[in-house]
């Protein structure tokens, strides 16, 4: 299910080829009409007002994976205002062995009046989607909406849970895409009350092989994350260490039985609650159902129930250890997005940060309102004013 | 609607060409001035052609495929090996396989696959007539060709499930088709090794 092979011992820092974005050119994106930065900083601090446009870059940066980037949003939305496509370009410097590539991801109107669409480039070529990007880079990103995670819904958690699996694993987003539609598929025959059983059959064949490759791929991800949280302990850490565990029928289900045995138990449950899920509206079993439990591991309690700064550094710590395991699964040190993470933390805490993330090895992008924020940035660090457009050097 | 810039036949030309796919009001206008300023070499041949297709083209009684004859080119076709079926979903998809070349056996085509969320059903496939022809015996396999999307997958379980009890060998294409990927795109060389590395259902 997950590509390449772990690397545990292998040595931190310079033993994996990096990715960093030496220059990032944005056209109509959001905000900005033509934005270019230019550096070859392992991190990159975006200080400015609330809506100058600081998160806009981190999310252009965010396109370059599968999925709507960083806020979730339709790409139409990241239209700057009166045009009618975008572009995001990146130059990646891969360190010395490896070629530097250049990167494009867009809106292109369509000639004929039609809907716009998505274009993905990989020096100068056209690529069918943005999946194509992972042989380059791997993205995580930490955002403010994530603050309320461990207090909220469950299917919040799962979509967390599915972009953690998205990174090591890049066949997974259209993996749960699918399981979605055939999902919905039953969901409408038994509405329709099923003329054909044999059609209800085969329906649920497809969910049952696509709904214990899901229930794998997530347990996969979260044994070996657990595993590195697990050898990484350090109780003098700012961020403490988070507990993780799948709950959910499904995921004890694989636990249990080999993948075959567990699709058979899957088929039989999906016929035998027909009745129950005609009823329901929707279908009851399946990773659909499943939740990522979190707990504070140092105080042994449910990560909800810590105080609002304890789960902030909780998360920040479970994305730090998810970018290790990035680096150690795929080979690639991620670039890290940090959306309004650095006010939370005072100065030990946001020293503390740096160190890890320069262990890590790839690039970090960070936000802050305040310039007062990042007075106290590593050697080597890019600061930049964003304002009216536009992003100068901070001095 | 914007005014007419040229007469009615000419508008009418741009119209038509309009509802090609790929196709847009820009692009057809452009196919269109093409075609009136090489009206002997290509405006007249293709009207030709055009009326010689639409005056022949049938849909073949045993495959589904279109040809200018029924049964098609490829059913009649004697150097093919009658024991083989591939399943397609449609004409496009036959043509795909073909232009790979590795196979030398005989279709048929489904003309779509399951979708609840399309209202497509059993009845509105071709599928009474693949177990029809599976049954008649000399066919020792049936390799089922479908996309690898969800509704794709689905119809190959459907199929399998409805041939279950025929003496018939079913198969897939195996490693090289991307979960969601479409025939018709793979390139030649992916489709003649996913062919050649099928595998049993
Ligand atoms: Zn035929």
């Amino acid at each position: 299910m997950v590509e390449g092979v772990p690397v545990e011992q292998a040595p931190v820092g310079g033993g994996f080829p990096r990715a960093r974005v030496v220059r990032l050119g944005l056209t109509d994106f959001r905000s900005y009409d033509t934005l270019s930065i230019t550096t070859d900083a392992p991190l990159v601090a975006l200080s400015g007002d609330n809506g100058a446009g600081k998160t806009n870059i981190l999310e252009a940066l965010s396109l370059f994976t599968p999925g709507r980037g960083l806020r979730r949003a339709e790409l139409g939305r990241m239209l700057r205002h009166g045009a009618t496509g975008f572009s995001v370009f990146a130059a990646l410097d891969r360190g010395g062995c490896e070629p530097a590539v250049n990167l494009g991801v867009g809106l292109q109107p369509d000639p004929e009046g039609g809907r716009a669409t998505r274009l993905c480039r990989i020096d100068g070529d056209t690529v069918s989607s943005p999946a194509a990007f992972a042989e380059y880079l791997r993205l995580v990103w930490l955002t403010p909406d994530l603050d309320a995670l461990f207090r909220g819904p469950a299917g919040d958690r799962r979509r967390f849970l599915d972009r953690l699996v998205l990174a090591v694993d890049s066949g997974h987003g259209s993996r749960v895409a699918a399981l979605e539609r055939a999902t919905r598929s039953r969901n409408r025959l038994l509405e329709e009350g099923a003329r054909d059983p044999r059609w209800l059959d085969a329906v649920e064949r497809e969910i049952a092989e696509l709904g214990i490759a899901v229930a794998v791929a997530r347990a996969e991800t979260v044994t070996r994350l657990a595993g590195l949280i697990a050898r990484a302990r350090n109780n003098d850490s700012p961020f403490p260490d988070a507990g993780l565990a799948l709950e959910g029928e499904t995921d004890a289900l694989v636990v249990q039985h080999p993948a075959l045995e567990a699709e058979d138990v899957y088929r039989e449950r999906l016929r035998n609650e027909r009745g129950r899920d005609r009823a329901a509206g929707r279908t009851l079993f399946g990773p659909q159902a499943s939740d990522l439990v979190v707990r504070h591991a140092p105080k042994d309690i449910p990560a909800g129930e810590a105080s609002t700064g304890e789960q902030k550094a909780l998360l920040i710590g479970l994305v730090l250890a998810h970018a290790g395991l990035v680096r150690s699964m795929t080979g690639h040190a991620p670039i890290v997005l940090l959306d309004e993470v650095a006010a939370h933390l005072d100065t030990a805490r946001r020293a503390a940060l740096y160190r890890l993330l320069a262990d890590i090895g790839g690039q970090v992008w960070m936000t802050g309102a305040d310039p007062a924020l990042f007075a106290d940035l590593p050697e080597g660090s890019l600061h930049l004013a964003i304002a009216g457009g536009t992003a100068s050097p901070r001095i | 609607m914007p005014k007419a810039s040229a007469g009615p036949e000419i508008e009418r030309l741009i119209q038509l060409l309009a509802r090609l796919p790929g196709l847009g009001p820009r692009s057809a206008r452009r196919a269109a001035l093409h075609l009136v300023k090489k009206r002997e070499q290509l405006l007249g041949p293709l009207a030709d052609a055009t009326r010689a297709a639409a005056e022949r083209i049938v849909t073949c009684s045993v495959c589904g495929n279109i040809d200018t004859s029924d049964p098609c080119a490829i059913c009649s076709d004697q150097e093919r090996d009658p024991r083989i079926i591939v399943v397609v979903e449609d004409v496009a998809d036959l043509w795909a396989l073909e232009r790979a070349g590795v196979l030398n056996a005989r279709y048929h085509v489904l003309g779509g696959v399951l979708s609840p969320l399309d209202g497509i059903g059993p009845d509105d496939l071709n599928i009474t007539g693949l177990v029809g022809r599976a049954a008649e015996g000399g066919v020792e396999e049936i390799i089922i060709a479908l996309n690898a999307t969800v509704d794709g997958q689905t119809t190959a379980h459907y199929l399998t499930d409805s041939l279950r009890h025929l003496p018939v060998k079913i198969t897939r294409l195996a490693h090289g088709v991307p979960v969601g990927g479409e025939l018709d795109y793979l390139d030649e060389g992916t489709l003649g090794a996913a062919l050649r590395s099928r595998t049993a259902f």
